[in-house]
C-alpha cells in the first residue's frame, strides 16, 4: 500500500489554515502597531518581521501543508501522511481502533469540513487525526471503520 | 448512606453488598499525618523554649497543643473512613468516598487488568494491605482500597479475579463460537509453579553490582532539610572550613606528604567512596527485592518482593505486551541480565514490571517462554540501521561539544591573556570527547540491530550494556514512519510502533527497509482480530 496514490484532502482545508494563520498573526500585528505608535523604534522596523511571519503563516505554510497531507483508506487499514519539515506516515489497522471521533470547529463548520480522529490503545499514536475531510466523507469513513472496531481485549 | 447496611470488614465477601475498609486505617492515616505535624510542632516548642528562658511559660501549653494536633488529625481520618464504602458488584467494583463532596467511581470487570496488593511499613505492622485495581489508566485514576486486613485483601483478590475471568469469558464466548470452537476451559487457580526467586546470596551479588552513591545525596538532603535545627548550618560549616585554618592545614599537611603518601591518600578516598557505594547498593537491593518470588499461577504471573514495603502483583499472561532484557556494562561480563515485562498496568509508577531483575540467561529463557515469547536464537535475520544515521548523530554531538569547547577556550584565553599550558589541556579534553563520540557512534552502528521473525519484532540497542526488546507482532496497534529533515536528506527514517503501555521503535532505518518491515508487520496485525486471539 506504500505505492498507491494518496487521496488529497478537501481544497477548502487550505482556506481554513489560511484563516487560522491570519488569526495567529493578529497578536503580532497588534504588538507591532503598539511598538510603532509608541515610537520606541522607527515605525517600519516592527513591520518587517510581522510581514515575514504573515507571508509564511498565511501564504506559504497552508499550501505546503495541504500538498504534503493525504490519506489512503483500504479495506482493512487507514494510512495518514503529513508533515512539511518532519514527515510522518502512519498506518492504523481498523481492527486496532478503540473508538472514533468526528470533530468540527466553528471555522471548519463554515467550510463544511471535519476532522476524523482514530483512537488506538498504543502509547505512541494513541490518537491519529486526519483533518480537512468533507464532513460527509468523514462520517462515511467513520461508519466504514466502525464496522471493524472490535471489542478491546488487550 | 445511613439507610444502607454497611458490612464491617472481616466478614465473608458477598457480591453486591456495601463494605468498609478496615477501621485500623484510621490509625495508619493518623500516624502518617501526626508524624508530619508533631515533629515540626515539637521543634517549634523546643525552639521557643530554648530561645530564652521561656520553658516555664511554654510547658503548660505543650500538652493541649499536642492533644489539639492529635484531634485535628484523627477526626478527619475517622470521617474519611466512615464516609468511604466499596462494593464488589456483579459487573463492577464501586467506590464511594468524600466527607462533604462525594465521589463515586465504578470500574467494570473487563477493564481491570490485575489486582495487586501493597504493604508499606506502618500498615504492615498493623497487618493491613492496600488493594489496587489496575486498569491501565495509570496513576490517579486507579481504584485503590487503603487499607483492608491481609486476609480480606487476599479474599478480595480471589473474588475479583474470578469475576474478572467471568467477564472475560462472557465477552469471549460469541467470538469463539463464531470460529466453531468451544470456549477454552480455564484452569482453576490452584497450582502454582515457582519460576524464579532470589535467595539472599543472589541478592547480595545483585547488590554488589548496584553501585549507588545516592546515600551521599540523602545525607546532604536530610542535613539541609533540618539545618535550622542543627547548632551549625552546613553552609556555615563549609565556609568555616574554607576560611579557617582547617583547609589550609589540610592542604599544608597534604603537600608535606611524600608522593607515595599522596597516592595512598587518594586511593584511600576512592576506596571509601567505592565501599560506601557498594554497601548502599546492597542495602537498597535488600530492601527492594527481599524474598523475591516469581510464580506461574493458573492465570498469570505472580510476583512478591520487598522488605519494608511488601508488594504482591499478578500479571495475566495475555496482558504482557513486550519483553525487555537489559544488563549493565559490568554485570554483563559475568553473565547477569535482567528481564522485565511491558504491560498496561503500572508497577509502582514504572511502566515495566521487573520479573527477573538479576538472572542468568538460562533462567530468563523459560520465563520468556511462559509469557509466550521466544528469545533470539540466531535464526533471525538481523539488520543494521543506516550508517548515515549514526554519522549524522555523531556529527551533531561533536559539533555541540566543539562549540562549547571553543567558547570555553576563548574565555580561558581572554582570562589568562595569552597562551598558557592550561589551554592545551582544555583543547586536549575537547578532542578526546569528540574522539569518544565518534568511536561510540561507530560501535553503536556496529552493534545496534533489529529483526523480524514470524511472530515477533526484536531490537537490540546499546554498546556496553545492550538492551534487547521483543514485542509480539499482533499486539501492536499502529505503525508509523517518521522522517526529519536530516533523515530526508540522507535517506533514513524511524519506524515507530504503537504499543500499549510502552514504546518500541527502530531508529535510523533505510526507508526501503522500513517500508518492507511495516508492510510485513501490518499484514500480521490486520490478519488477526483481537477477539480471536488466544487468551
Amino acid at each position: 500500500m506504500d505505492d498507491t496514490e494518496l487521496t488529497q484532502l478537501d481544497p477548502s482545508y487550505t482556506t481554513v489554515m489560511r484563516i487560522e494563520g491570519l488569526l495567529a498573526t493578529l497578536p503580532f500585528v497588534i504588538g507591532a502597531a503598539v511598538l510603532s505608535i509608541a515610537e520606541v523604534v522607527p515605525a517600519w522596523v516592527p513591520g518587517v518581521p510581522v510581514l515575514i511571519l504573515a507571508i509564511i503563516l498565511i501564504g506559504i505554510l497552508p499550501l505546503k501543508r495541504y500538498r504534503t497531507r493525504g490519506y489512503d483508506m483500504s479495506s482493512d487499514r487507514l494510512r495518514v501522511v503529513k508533515g512539511v519539515l518532519f514527515h510522518s506516515d502512519t498506518v492504523v489497522p481498523f481492527s486496532r481502533v478503540q473508538h472514533l471521533d468526528v470533530e468540527q470547529g466553528p471555522l471548519e463548520r463554515m467550510f463544511g469540513i471535519a476532522r476524523l480522529i482514530l483512537h488506538t490503545a498504543g502509547t505512541h499514536n494513541s490518537s491519529v487525526t486526519l483533518p480537512g475531510l468533507r464532513h460527509e466523507i468523514a462520517t462515511t469513513m467513520r461508519e466504514d471503520i466502525r464496522q471493524h472496531v472490535k471489542r478491546e481485549s488487550m | 448512606m445511613s439507610e444502607v447496611e454497611v458490612a464491617s470488614a472481616g466478614e465473608e465477601i458477598e457480591v453486591g453488598e456495601w463494605r468498609r475498609v478496615s477501621g485500623l486505617s484510621i490509625v495508619v492515616q493518623g500516624v502518617r499525618t501526626l508524624g508530619s505535624a508533631i515533629i515540626p510542632a515539637a521543634f517549634i516548642l523546643f525552639g521557643a523554649a530554648s530561645s530564652e528562658d521561656m520553658l516555664g511559660k511554654v510547658a503548660p501549653y505543650a500538652i493541649p497543643i499536642l492533644l489539639f494536633i492529635i484531634v485535628v488529625n484523627i477526626v478527619p481520618a475517622w470521617l474519611t473512613w466512615y464516609r468511604l464504602r466499596y462494593k464488589i458488584g456483579a459487573n463492577d467494583v464501586r467506590l464511594e468516598q468524600g466527607i462533604l463532596s462525594r465521589s463515586a467511581r465504578s470500574v467494570p470487570y473487563d477493564r481491570i487488568q490485575d489486582v495487586s496488593l501493597e504493604q508499606k511499613l506502618i500498615p504492615r505492622l498493623l497487618g493491613l494491605v492496600e488493594v489496587k485495581f489496575e486498569t491501565g489508566a495509570g496513576g490517579k485514576d486507579e481504584l485503590k482500597l487503603s487499607y483492608v486486613s491481609e486476609d480480606e485483601g487476599e479474599r478480595l483478590r480471589e473474588v475479583v479475579r474470578e469475576l474478572v475471568e467471568g467477564a472475560d469469558e462472557a465477552a469471549m464466548a460469541p467470538a469463539a463460537l463464531e470460529q466453531g470452537e468451544k470456549p477454552q476451559a480455564v484452569a482453576k487457580d490452584t497450582a502454582s509453579t515457582l519460576l524464579f526467586d532470589m535467595p539472599p546470596k543472589r541478592l547480595f551479588t545483585f547488590g554488589m553490582f548496584s553501585f549507588s552513591l545516592v546515600i551521599f545525596a540523602v545525607i546532604m538532603g536530610v542535613a539541609q532539610q533540618f539545618e535550622m535545627f542543627l547548632p551549625w548550618g552546613i553552609e556555615d560549616l563549609v565556609d568555616r572550613v574554607v576560611e579557617d585554618e582547617q583547609i589550609r592545614e589540610a592542604t599544608g599537611y597534604f603537600s608535606s606528604l611524600g608522593f607515595a603518601a599522596k597516592v595512598m591518600a587518594v586511593i584511600y578516598a576512592l576506596v571509601t567512596i567505592i565501599v560506601v557505594g557498594v554497601a548502599s547498593g546492597v542495602a537498597k537491593t535488600f530492601v527492594r527485592d527481599w524474598e523475591f518470588r516469581l510464580e506461574r499461577t493458573g492465570k498469570g504471573f505472580r510476583r512478591r518482593r520487598g522488605l519494608l514495603t511488601k508488594t504482591d502483583v499478578v500479571m495475566p499472561v495475555h496482558r504482557v505486551q513486550a519483553l525487555v532484557v537489559s544488563t549493565g556494562w559490568l554485570r554483563r561480563r559475568f553473565g547477569w541480565h535482567g528481564l522485565s515485562f511491558i504491560s498496561l498496568a503500572q508497577d509502582s509508577g514504572k511502566a515495566n514490571h521487573d520479573v527477573a531483575p538479576f538472572a542468568k540467561m538460562h533462567e530468563i529463557a523459560p520465563i520468556a517462554q511462559e509469557a509466550g515469547f521466544s528469545l533470539p536464537d540466531g535464526d533471525e535475520e538481523w539488520r543494521r540501521p543506516s550508517s548515515a544515521f549514526y554519522f549524522d548523530r555523531g556529527l551533531i554531538q561533536a559539533l555541540f561539544v566543539a562549540v562549547i569547547g571553543i567558547a570555553v577556550l576563548t574565555i580561558a584565553a581572554v582570562e589568562a591573556s595569552g597562551m598558557v599550558p592550561g589551554l592545551f589541556v582544555i583543547g586536549g579534553i575537547v578532542l578526546a570527547i569528540i574522539a569518544f563520540i565518534a568511536a561510540r557512534q561507530y560501535y553503536l552502528w556496529h552493534y545496534d540491530r533489529h529483526a523480524l521473525d514470524p511472530a515477533q519484532i526484536l531490537s537490540r540497542r546499546g554498546w556496553l550494556a545492550p538492551r534487547t526488546q521483543i514485542a509480539n507482532r499482533v499486539k501492536l496497534h499502529s505503525v508509523e514512519i517518521e522522517q526529519g529533515p536530516l533523515g530526508r536528506w540522507h535517506g533514513y527514517c524511524d519506524l515507530v510502533f504503537g504499543m500499549a503501555g510502552g514504546s518500541f521503535a527502530f531508529r535510523g532505518l533505510s526507508v526501503d527497509n522500513a517500508k518492507q518491515l511495516r508492510a510485513a508487520v501490518l499484514d500480521s496485525i490486520a490478519s488477526v482480530d483481537f477477539a480471536n486471539l488466544p487468551r
